[in-house]
């Protein structure tokens, strides 16, 4: 049985949060559904929250701490990726943009991502698919379908509602394992070292 | 002539020469105040017996060394010694012409006590200044330097490029002093491009080290030395590699951290972000006792092998010359003489020791005088000298 590793990135501020409870029941049904598609998985969650010194360290210093370099390669290095984020000021809130800021620009291409937010209301829903779809596009990651959005009402509301959630979230868990299972066993990042042209070729004019 | 200093690995300071506010008193220096300590820094460091002094080169505020050779010239008058580098000369943006003239120029007022370190520059608007593009750093930085070796390597240069007006018949005046170009060391922080370069050439690779985690410096260097080995200068512990290094230095570490913590807090480079601990901790920053700086100096042979030459930044964000002549008594003092003793006790014979004018000029088979005496026109066989004499 091939073993896949998920990596969640929550960008949740409270604790409890609501964005690490719509991580978690993402990761659950997404280790569920691999299961059903005969594999296993291993879960990291890296929480944002932990990180935001660090992430604000990075920039001014122009590295990224051991912690944190420890928290990207999770990140870089998985199968597949669950990113959950609040919703601030009509967007994906800073914090998660930090971490997104401090990836190679290569570093999730080809990787699945399955993205989730969260907010006070519905209205602001779109943000998944005016925001944090184009981040990922140009990060060159492949984004599943369906993106899981839940407000308040999804947390506190009727049967209803709470229903439409949990089939939301068994979709794209299922469109997530279904891309994850398609592909080899994750392709470490490519070394940069291993294409600096020979200089001959610099010398011909080709960096 | 060797003295009994010149010795296997060499030890030196650098600096960016930034006019700072120093964050304690709120006062900045002027330009004209910085320019005359700059100068009595290096004296300083012949002074306390350090080997190496080098310089930067910028061309926007803060700084003020948009002249290294003019200061490298006016300290070398002042000094016996001192071997004058620089930190770095923009390979990208100076014709290489007059890299090539004023480098050698300098080396003989010099008495060849002069190498000079390459560097792309990572200000973008500088380029522009200068008539080129940043995106083209890297190739600027390949055809320039292609150019240089030419200029100095040979007397008489045809060349055409993609960045420059052509030579035709050119010889750069005055000749490399003996027939022997100054040591290039290619400094990069980020670019396996520029080490490739540096170990084509079997030039020296400089680390700058001192903004980042040793993982990335080992990566760097590892790669120049398999590359330096690849294109036959020698093995890989053979290649000629140096670092930065960043310290403060008090005698008590406790009155070291609390000395130099105002001036991390509100450094240019990384104020306002990490805890001095943190930085201390993922960098080579060390502030602290003589001992600690020794322990965590020769730390860094673990990750880089045996290295030829170690340069400290002691003079920046904003610290008063006294505390910096101070720092450079301790690191002359208590410091350096006990890296020397360590280092070389810890370094195989078949690696090389820092190159110095000496050394090459042996390795080549002697001095030779490289005058090119000036050629008669085609038509006439007669000089314009002669013409107007």
């Amino acid at each position: 049985m091939t073993t896949r590793t998920l990596a969640v990135v929550s960008a949740g501020l409270g604790v409890p949060s609501s964005t690490r409870l719509l991580a978690d029941r993402l990761t659950t049904a997404t280790v569920a559904a691999l299961r059903e598609r005969g594999e296993d998985a291993t879960v990291e969650v890296v929480e944002l929250r932990e990180h935001a010194r660090d992430l604000a360290d990075a920039f001014v210093t122009g590295f990224p701490n051991a912690a944190l370099r420890a928290a990207i390669e999770t990140v870089t290095g998985a199968d597949g990726v669950i990113a959950v984020t609040p919703v601030f000021t009509a967007s994906y809130s800073g914090l998660f943009k930090s971490f997104a800021d401090v990836l190679d620009r290569d570093a999730l291409t080809g990787t699945p991502v399955l993205l989730a937010a969260t907010a006070g209301t519905a209205r602001h829903s779109l943000v998944l698919e005016h925001a944090m779809r184009p981040l990922f596009a140009y990060l060159r990651a492949v984004t599943v379908p369906t993106a899981v959005f839940a407000a308040a009402e999804d947390w506190a509301g009727g049967e209803g509602t709470s229903q439409e959630l949990a089939g939301r979230i068994t979709r794209a868990a299922g469109e997530l394992a279904d891309v994850v299972t398609g592909r080899p066993a994750s392709a470490r990042p490519a070394d940069p070292f291993a294409d600096v042209p020979s200089f001959e070729d610099l010398l011909r004019g080709n960096p | 002539m060797l003295n009994h200093r010149e010795s296997a690995m060499q030890f030196g300071i650098f600096s960016v020469s930034d006019v700072t506010t120093d964050p304690t008193t709120g006062r900045t220096p002027s330009e004209a105040e910085r320019i005359k300590a700059i100068v009595a820094i290096a004296e300083k460091a012949e002074e306390v017996g350090l080997d190496v002094f080098a310089l930067g080169e910028h061309h926007n505020p803060p700084f003020f060394s948009s002249s290294p050779t003019t200061t490298l010239a006016y300290v070398a008058a002042r000094t016996t010694r001192l071997q004058l580098s620089t930190a770095t000369t923009l390979i990208t943006t100076n014709d290489p012409v007059k890299i090539a003239e004023d480098y050698a120029m300098l080396q003989h007022l010099a008495d060849g006590r002069v190498d000079l370190m390459m560097g792309r520059g990572n200000t973008g608007p500088v380029y522009p200044w200068f008539g080129q593009d940043i995106r083209n750093g890297i190739p600027l930085a390949v055809e320039n330097y292609a150019l240089l070796r030419r200029l100095w390597d040979s007397d008489v240069v045809d060349w055409s490029g993609r960045y420059r007006t052509p030579l035709q018949g050119f010889t750069s005046t005055p000749r490399p002093l003996d027939g022997v170009p100054p040591f290039v060391w290619h400094g990069s922080i980020r670019s396996p491009q520029i080490a490739e370069q540096a170990a084509y050439y079997g030039d020296g690779f400089f680390s700058n080290h001192i903004f980042w985690p040793k993982e990335h410096t080992q990566r760097m260097v590892e790669f120049y030395r398999s590359r330096f080995e690849h294109h036959g200068h020698g093995s890989a512990d053979q290649a000629i590699v140096g670092l930065g290094g960043q310290v403060f230095v008090r005698r008590n570490s406790q009155d070291a951290v609390r000395e130099f913590r105002p001036y991390f807090d509100n450094a240019p480079v990384y104020g306002h972000g990490p805890s001095l601990e943190d930085f201390s901790r993922e960098t080579p920053l060390t502030v602290g006792s003589p001992q600690q700086v020794i322990e965590r100096t020769l730390g860094f042979r673990d990750y880089v092998g045996d290295y030829q030459r170690q340069l400290f930044l002691v003079d920046h964000a904003g610290l008063p010359l006294t505390t910096v002549l101070e720092q450079l008594d301790v690191l002359g003092e208590e410091v350096v003489p006990v890296l020397r003793r360590e280092f070389a006790a810890l370094k195989p014979a078949h690696v090389p020791d820092a190159p110095t004018h000496a050394s090459r000029v042996t390795a080549r088979g002697g001095a030779q005088d490289s005058t090119v005496p000036a050629r008669g026109d085609d038509v006439t066989g007669r000089t314009v000298e002669e013409v107007s004499a």
